[in-house]
């Protein structure tokens, strides 16, 4: 019999903890694991890192740990879509890293996937290079070489970016068997897909779930492998 | 296609004449969506959406049913044509770095004639972030700048080198603004059409950048 993983809301927050690095996907408020991050806030869990591509919109999803304080550091892409995140930036309240959009969704596939780190020439000669490896591309040698970011470019330049992971990630799903085995629906896929395989456990909300074997296994977008627990989504009320 | 009322429809307007039939082309959000209101006859393009989708089709209008999940770069609610797509955001940014987007428009803060691009942070100001757009001048075959010629102060926003924050170093292919279409080249940038109103003498005065002026200058026609 395979491992039932759905457990109430207040099970799942049990693994969670103050200080934790937790990514949480969404792009602006669509896609957002908005049932988790209400358990969170009504858990107490404080002193977060997060990891994601922006912090949702005022008052709802990562917005409500924007409100609470409840986050130490955010890495992330954008925050123009939460007025109150914009607030904070400007009277330096909240403790943000940007990296670009492409570039987290590459960070994060390293972290899960084993890779020591990606080159990409996102964000070269720009302020995301700071602070990071350049590397070159030598023809004449046929190799990279490390540069510095005032050298005069020869070849193909690329920031060594490197992976990110977290301890907890929290999944918005449209559909999950109670094997966690998960399907997303439409663009509130995002970034739920690549986050799920960078934490050490994850947590899926899912709007149905349903018995193990009612999903088509070349449906499935995450496999229930990657999965630690299920929790029932609340209804979004329109 | 109906005719551009104002400046910021001419720019659209114009910008929209570089896009081929089949073509998929992400807009950034404001003016450049704009730019789907102007497609020139017999071209149908793909609107790309770095948050998973191709094909969008623009917000619900009365009678529409309300797409649920489904979002443009901005977090709005939009139409999915008949043939577009979903997809995760790796997928998205793979294909976006990887040279799959023909055209990607964008606003631009300053431009400058080498075609690097400052448009995300204004320094001593807080920055609402990149977001995409990194990745998007880095990654896309042609990177059009659609902008006002000038700031409201009058300033340039085309100059010979710009030392704001880069978005992307030597990305930008062209630049359509209100009073000119200039194209980024190994020699510098060159006046490719004027418009209308408007005379040589003018756009070299209300450019920062050293412009290289073809014997032959077009004109903007719609």
């Amino acid at each position: 019999m395979a491992k039932q993983k759905v457990v109430s809301i207040e099970e799942a927050m049990k693994h969670c903890f103050d200080g934790m690095t937790i990514m949480l996907p969404g792009f602006v408020n669509c896609g957002v694991p908005q049932t988790l991050i209400k358990g969170l806030v009504g858990a107490g869990i404080k002193d977060l890192n997060v990891i994601s591509n922006n912090t949702s919109v005022k008052g709802q999803g990562i917005g409500l740990l924007v409100h609470d304080d409840l986050i130490k550091h955010i890495t992330c892409s954008h925050i123009g879509s939460n007025v109150e995140t914009c607030e904070k930036a400007v009277n330096g309240e909240i403790n943000i890293t940007f990296v670009p959009q492409g570039s987290l969704c590459e960070k994060v596939r390293a972290g899960g996937a084993g890779i020591g780190g990606i080159l990409t020439p996102t964000g070269v000669h720009t302020p995301m290079q700071d602070g990071k490896q350049l590397l070159e591309w030598d023809n004449e040698e046929g190799k990279y070489k490390f540069v510095e970011p005032d050298e005069p470019q020869k070849g193909a330049r690329f920031i060594l970016e490197l992976p990110l992971h977290a301890d907890v990630c929290f999944v918005h799903a449209y559909k999950a068997d109670k094997m966690g085995n998960v399907v997303y629906h439409r663009t509130a896929r995002n970034f739920n897909q690549i986050f799920a395989t960078a934490a050490d456990f994850v947590i899926v909300e899912a709007e149905n779930i349903v018995e193990v074997g009612e999903l088509d296994p070349d449906e499935i977008m995450t496999p229930g492998a990657l999965v630690d627990l299920v929790v029932e989504a609340e209804k979004e009320v329109e | 296609m109906r005719k551009p009322e104002n400046d910021r429809e001419k720019i659209a307007c114009r910008t929209a004449q570089f896009f081929e039939d089949g073509n998929i082309v992400n807009l950034g959000i404001g003016m450049p969506t704009q730019c789907l209101d102007f497609l020139p006859d017999g071209i149908d393009v793909w609107a790309d959406t770095e948050n998973g989708a191709i094909g969008l089709a623009g917000p619900p209008q009365e009678g529409d049913e309300f797409p649920v999940d489904i979002v443009d770069a901005g977090g709005n609610p939009s139409l999915l044509r008949v043939g577009g797509c979903c997809f995760d955001s790796f997928t998205s940014f793979g294909y976006i770095r990887g040279g799959h987007v023909d055209i990607t428009v964008l606003g631009a803060y300053e431009v400058d004639g080498e075609g690097s691009l400052a448009n995300w942070m204004i320094p001593g100001k807080a920055a609402a972030g990149m977001g995409g757009a990194m990745d998007l001048v880095c990654g896309s075959k042609i990177t059009i700048v659609m902008s006002t010629h000038t700031d409201k102060k009058g300033n340039p926003k085309i100059v010979e080198k710009t030392d704001m924050p880069l978005t992307g170093y030597k990305v930008v292919n062209y630049i359509v603004t209100e009073l000119a279409v200039i194209q980024i080249t190994e020699e510098g940038p060159v006046l490719l059409e004027i418009a209308e109103d408007t005379t040589v003498e003018e756009v070299v005065a209300k450019t920062g950048a050293k412009l290289i002026i073809p014997e032959k200058v077009g004109t903007i026609t719609f």
